[in-house]
């Protein structure tokens, strides 16, 4: 081979690395999970009702780390389960919002967070039974929380042992499907509060330290978007 | 720099201006108009203000040493500026300049200065830790500089990405809103249930790491009512830039008319909570893995994270 024809392999070799190098690390930068817009034909600030929907898994079959547990989001169109935290709601709205609890229990670090606040009445209903709290030390009673520190919001989830043994085992598979209690357990959380006025993005997180094998059970899942904390964007 | 400085008495030859002279007066001058605008004009407005007693005593600190600063960064300037004008090279000047072998009384003096400056801050800063009890800082469990008499005791327990204020005095009740009376000494017990956090209260002048199992006590004395901006200043994972909140400063009356009716209130919350304490152990919760195992539950992590946890992946 010429000396050119090596130098131009030389260098075409050399681009390919750093390309594929930089692809890399900026997909890893900027990658996001997709966003589930249940904004779409609302109109803000006028208290119209939005009905959000979303599980809680005790894994994740569907990513790269199956033993991370992991938040859905149901495509508000479509009805199928979206590996994501991220959606937005109008502005001004009333949100319904419906999650599916499938995974056990882990008690809270700190068990304030069993308080459920910001919500409509400062309530929440599982299984149709209203709850003001939850005690997550008292029994196997709390597997996660969806809270957003921005508005004050926090909801503890209560897991299928909170009134059942649930014998059968867990939802083994991602995303979990509703149905029959007793082959899969699984708690209805519904509660609804009022999206702000103020447009902006707001953070939510789970409060359970249920990135187990990590530090302080807060890392893992517990600080990666489309596991257990995302983003509320509020859009007008 | 001082000793650089050519002494007046060390004039040049014949016909050589007093160069101490023509740099002393303008420092002189410049200097007295920058403290006085520094201590009337800007003083008060310095952070972090005085709303407390440690806030108060921090601008204090600051405007002694913006005033004990501008004079020294002065007279840097002056003289820079005056050696650039008035000794620079000139067209045809090939001479070299005096052969100087040092000068004991600028050397004397500048050693001096130096020292006085730098022992008096010494001295002037571990006074204005003592007296106003510590200045607002993180004293340890065991505070070496408090107040006499009665305080309000408010525990800070930070968590990954929220502080919670927990009022012993009323019956143990945790909150996520700080409230805080005036002309009251508030002692603050700072602590973490996870990593590392700073509690800061800005306008507060209080500022206190926060580390798991340690009971960081402060010390500070409200005098006006108002908003406090409190953050975490301590990175402490992903949300550690949304760790913050605003708690109010109010009159005794309204304090004890809230706490009142937050500990009633939140009655059956704190029936939930652990008994206070300086400092709270997560393991303590192993008393939860019994409970789960009886449910015969796990989340996908398994239970509870042991004693031998916490631990990198």
């Amino acid at each position: 081979m010429s000396l050119p024809a090596r130098i131009s392999l030389l260098v075409v070799a050399f681009a390919a690395v750093v390309a594929v190098g930089a692809f890399v690390v900026l997909h890893y930068l900027f990658y996001n999970p997709p966003v589930e817009n249940y904004a779409s034909g609302v109109t803000p600030n006028t208290g119209a009702t939005v009905h959000v929907v979303m599980q809680e898994d005790p894994q994740n079959t569907v990513s790269s780390h199956p033993d991370w547990v992991s938040y859905f989001i149901q495509n508000p169109q479509t009805k199928a389960w979206v590996h994501t935290t991220l959606f937005q709601v109008p502005a001004g709205s009333r949100i319904d919002m419906t999650i599916y609890g499938f995974d056990g229990c882990t008690p809270l670090r700190n068990p304030v967070w069993g308080q459920v606040t910001g919500t409509i009445g400062d309530l929440e209903y599982v299984n149709g039974k209203p709850y003001h709290q939850i005690n997550s030390w008292s029994g196997c009673n709390v597997g996660h929380t969806f809270s957003i520190p921005g508005i004050n919001l926090n909801v503890p989830m209560a897991t299928p042992g909170l009134i059942q043994s649930a014998k059968p085992g867990l939802c083994a598979t991602s995303p979990c499907q509703p149905g029959d209690p007793k082959a899969v357990p699984y708690r209805v959380m519904t509660f609804s509060f009022n999206s702000p006025h103020a447009t902006g993005v707001y953070f939510w997180q789970c409060r359970v330290p249920c990135g187990g094998g990590f530090l302080t059970g807060f890392g893992g899942p517990m600080q990666t978007i489309g596991f257990m904390t995302g983003n509320m964007d509020v859009v007008s | 720099m001082a000793a650089e400085a050519p002494a007046p008495a060390q004039a040049g030859p014949s016909g050589e201006p007093n160069h101490g002279i023509r740099i002393f007066i303008p420092w002189l001058v410049l200097s007295v108009a920058a403290d006085l605008v520094i201590w009337f004009v800007w003083g008060p407005h310095l952070p972090p203000g005085d709303m407390s007693s440690s806030a108060s005593s921090q601008q204090f600190d600051i405007r002694v040493m913006a005033v004990m600063a501008a004079p020294v960064m002065l007279f840097v300037l002056i003289y820079f500026s005056y050696a650039l004008i008035v000794w620079r090279h000139r067209e045809g000047d090939e001479e070299d300049g005096p052969p100087i072998h040092g000068n004991t009384r600028i050397q004397a003096t500048w050693i001096t200065l130096t020292s006085v400056i730098v022992l008096g801050l010494f001295v002037f800063g571990t006074v204005q830790l003592i007296v106003p009890n510590g200045a607002g800082a993180g004293e340890g469990a065991s505070p070496i500089w408090k107040p006499s008499g009665s305080t309000l005791q408010v525990q800070v327990i930070a968590q990954q990405w929220k502080f919670t204020y927990r009022y012993p005095q009323f019956g143990g009740f945790e909150t996520t809103d700080l409230v805080l009376p005036v002309g009251q000494w508030v002692e603050f017990h700072v602590t973490s249930i996870d990593v590392i956090h700073s509690f800061w209260a800005y306008q507060l002048g209080v500022k206190a790491d926060a580390n798991p199992g340690v009971d960081n006590v402060a010390y500070t004395k409200i005098n006006n009512a108002g908003s406090i901006t409190v953050r975490c200043a301590e990175l402490c994972g992903l949300w550690h830039g949304a760790m913050f909140d605003y708690g109010q400063a109010v009159s005794v009356s309204s304090f004890e008319s809230w706490a009142r009716s937050t500990e009633v209130r939140l009655a059956a919350v704190t029936k939930m909570l652990p008994p206070y304490a300086t400092t709270y152990d997560p393991t303590v919760v192993a008393q939860m893995s019994k409970a789960m195992v009886a449910a015969g539950l796990t989340g996908a992590p398994g239970l509870y994270y042991p004693p031998t946890d916490p631990e990198q992946p």
